[in-house]
């Protein structure tokens, strides 16, 4: 038996609206596989880990917090991908967004006006675009692939935020613990409701940031430029689009936007410079880019998805008592069959038995 | 003299994961296909080598099933990629978080026991030969095995017809297809054997290297072996030189840290990241050698018309 592919004449936009539902469906049922594999209820499973987490208003803000850094990183790859440019370091970007931000609390402590706060924001946002622009600049310059330098500029960002926050950084009364001083408040991204929950307004820049992304990329001619050289990067060069340029706007875009999506987090979730600042946000990211479609409004509902899959990891290993790991594999089968359906916009997709080939004339 | 010994020893035994990861790929990707899932592979391996041999016992069970769990493994790439030509550097990188997760999953409750290693080898009096004995005949039985690997792909991919046909197919699959060539089964046979050595390469780490069981414990070796496919300009004998090179510098960081000199750990751990990057800057400046080298389908799916 094997697959066939006949190409469509145009894509399919029934499949375009239905790929990433079947994913989702077709996640379910290899998670039902997986959890009966473990000895559980598959029924009960599920519901805990994806409908209970829903259940409670502590916990719809607890999905919120991680919402809002999946669905800010995940804007800025949608529009990195489009572009054919391959950003995988975001992870790191969202490291050096956290530091340059944390710098003016820890740097200045004095410092605390209604200023504090957005320059904080924009070095956050700095932080992540400079780091984003060395495998840009790598790219257009030396032409090294930007997959692997980006991503070695992970282990680096990792690694450099650690010594910080261990060394030079570190809060000076800490009992030696590492981690910066905590924040003070002028410097705290704000909660929306803080009498129900710890929610803060990082998902209003995400929602935001969407917003803007899915407008430049459909309405402006840099948009154009994106979805030009992405699809044909031929045809963007006789229009007289400039590939570097494009390079260094998607390196700088989504690098920046992860920092700001890590200085959201150091800001608004934790309060502090720490060791490590990301259950791997950055690569989650990736997820939520793709299962969006890359198109940045559906990284929106994506990051809520993706952020569900943290909460219900832990919500089985405490209802369950299965490893919390079981979230990363659904993140991973999440992507693996996202990208298998999306092969039906583009393909029929016909099952062949051997013999019906050998009659076709042997086909492979 | 014996240190230099014990140094070369540890650089090599460092080296091997990566010599034998990267010469997995190198087939993968002469065949046409880019596959970022090394690491996921690996750390697959690591775990099921290490698993199948706390439950066996035998750390060469633990071997093959790594062998064979990373074949497997790279399976799920080969019908995304292959069958149903998705995109070969998302399905990559899906696999390498798929890999990373359910290596967490499977290890859980191995993490913290104690590993068994796979002997090194002794020959009386060879083994015992001052300066080269023990480099040369008294090494694990995973660090011959890679160079067995080097060599006999080397001579597979330039000496027989069918390497030839698989460079072919990298090369222009259009043209092989034409010619009658099955492009798409030269390339799962390619993506398995790269699947198998990365699964190999995980039970060095985690029978030779460090016996035990740690999340992670790949640490972005994966990684590295793809840059050093590019280093080597995909042939064999340079990616051997690339992945000592490499190991000299990690066991050469290591040292450093032991000996302080005032540098922060932090600082000489990021050292082989950075050592990727400025290699990969280097190899890659001249745009037309860098063309010259590549298979020329690289990464392009492949779709028979009929």
């Amino acid at each position: 038996m094997h697959i066939e592919l006949q190409k469509r004449p145009v894509p399919s936009r029934l499949f375009a609206v239905l790929s990433p539902f079947i994913a989702l469906g077709l996640t379910l049922v290899a998670g039902a596989i997986l959890f009966m594999a473990l000895g559980k209820n598959p029924f009960d499973a599920l519901y805990s880990f994806f409908i209970e987490p829903l259940t409670e208003i502590w916990s719809l803000h607890e999905l919120t917090i991680k919402a809002a850094p999946l669905i800010l990183i995940a804007v800025g790859l949608s529009v990195c991908y489009r572009s054919n440019n391959w950003n995988i370091g975001a992870e790191g970007q969202f490291i050096m967004g956290g530091i340059a931000g944390s710098l003016v609390p820890i740097l200045m402590p004095g410092f605390q006006t209604w200023l504090t706060l957005p320059l904080m924001l924009l070095l956050g946002m700095a932080g992540g675009a400079a780091w984003g622009a060395i495998p840009a600049y790598l790219k257009t310059r030396f032409n090294t692939n930007e997959i692997l330098t980006s991503l070695m500029l992970v282990y680096t960002a990792q690694l450099f935020l650690d010594w910080l926050a261990r060394g030079v950084l570190r809060d000076p009364n800490g009992n030696n613990f590492p981690g910066s001083v905590r924040f003070p408040a002028a410097a705290e991204l704000p909660e929306i409701m803080p009498s129900a929950g710890g929610a803060h307004y990082g998902i209003v820049l995400a929602i935001i940031a969407a917003f803007i992304a899915w407008f430049m990329l459909r309405y402006t001619l840099n948009g154009f430029e994106v979805r030009v050289l992405g699809a044909n990067p031929r045809a963007g060069r006789f229009a007289g689009f400039s590939q570097k340029r494009m390079t260094f706007f998607a390196f700088l875009l989504s690098g920046g936007l992860a920092g700001l999506a890590g200085i959201a987090e150091v800001s608004g979730a934790i309060g502090q410079l720490r060791e490590t600042i990301s259950p791997g946000y950055g690569f989650t990211a990736i997820i939520v880019a793709f299962l969006g479609r890359l198109n940045p409004l559906g990284a929106i509902a994506a990051g809520f998805m993706l952020a569900l899959t943290y909460l219900g990891g832990e919500a089985a290993q405490m209802t369950l008592g299965v490893s919390d790991k079981v979230g990363r594999v659904f993140q991973g089968l999440l992507l693996f069959f996202v990208l298998g359906c999306d092969t039906l916009i583009h393909y029929h997709v016909r099952l062949v038995w051997r013999k019906a080939t050998a009659a076709a004339g042997g086909q492979a | 003299m014996d240190i230099t010994q014990n140094i070369l020893l540890t650089i090599m035994t460092a080296a091997t994961p990566l010599l034998i990861a990267a010469i997995g790929e190198l087939v993968v990707e002469r065949s046409g296909v880019l596959n970022l899932g090394v690491e996921g592979m690996m750390v697959i391996g690591a775990v099921c080598g290490f698993a199948a041999t706390a439950l066996s016992g035998s750390p060469w069970i633990g071997m093959l099933a790594a062998v064979a769990a990373g074949a497997v493994f790279s399976l799920a790439f080969g019908v995304l990629t292959l069958s149903l030509a998705a995109n070969q550097v998302a399905t990559g990188l899906s696999l390498t978080l798929l890999g990373l997760g359910l290596s967490g999953m499977i290890g859980e409750s191995f993490v913290g026991s104690a590993g068994v290693k796979l002997g090194s080898l002794h020959i009386p009096v060879l083994t015992d030969i001052p300066l080269i004995g023990r480099l040369v005949f008294g090494q694990d039985p995973i660090f011959y095995i890679s160079l067995i690997l080097t060599g006999g792909v080397a001579w597979f991919l330039f000496r027989t017809r069918a390497g030839l046909t698989l460079r072919a197919v990298g090369d222009n699959h259009a043209s092989a297809h034409a010619l009658g060539i099955n492009v798409l089964k030269i390339r799962y046979l390619a993506v398995m054997f790269g699947g198998a050595c990365a699964g190999l390469a995980g039970a060095h780490l985690s029978l030779v290297y460090t016996p035990q069981w740690v999340e992670n414990m790949t640490a972005g070796r994966g990684w590295i072996a793809l840059a050093l496919v590019v280093f080597a300009s995909w042939r064999p004998w340079r990616v051997l030189g690339g992945a000592y090179l490499f190991g000299a510098v990690s066991i050469g960081q290591l040292h450093a840290q032991a000996l302080g000199f005032g540098i922060p750990s932090q600082f000489l751990s990021a050292l082989p990241y950075v050592a990727t990057i400025v290699v990969l800057v280097i190899i890659s400046r001249d745009r037309r050698l860098t063309l010259m080298n590549t298979p020329a389908s690289l990464g392009r799916p492949f779709v028979p018309d009929r």
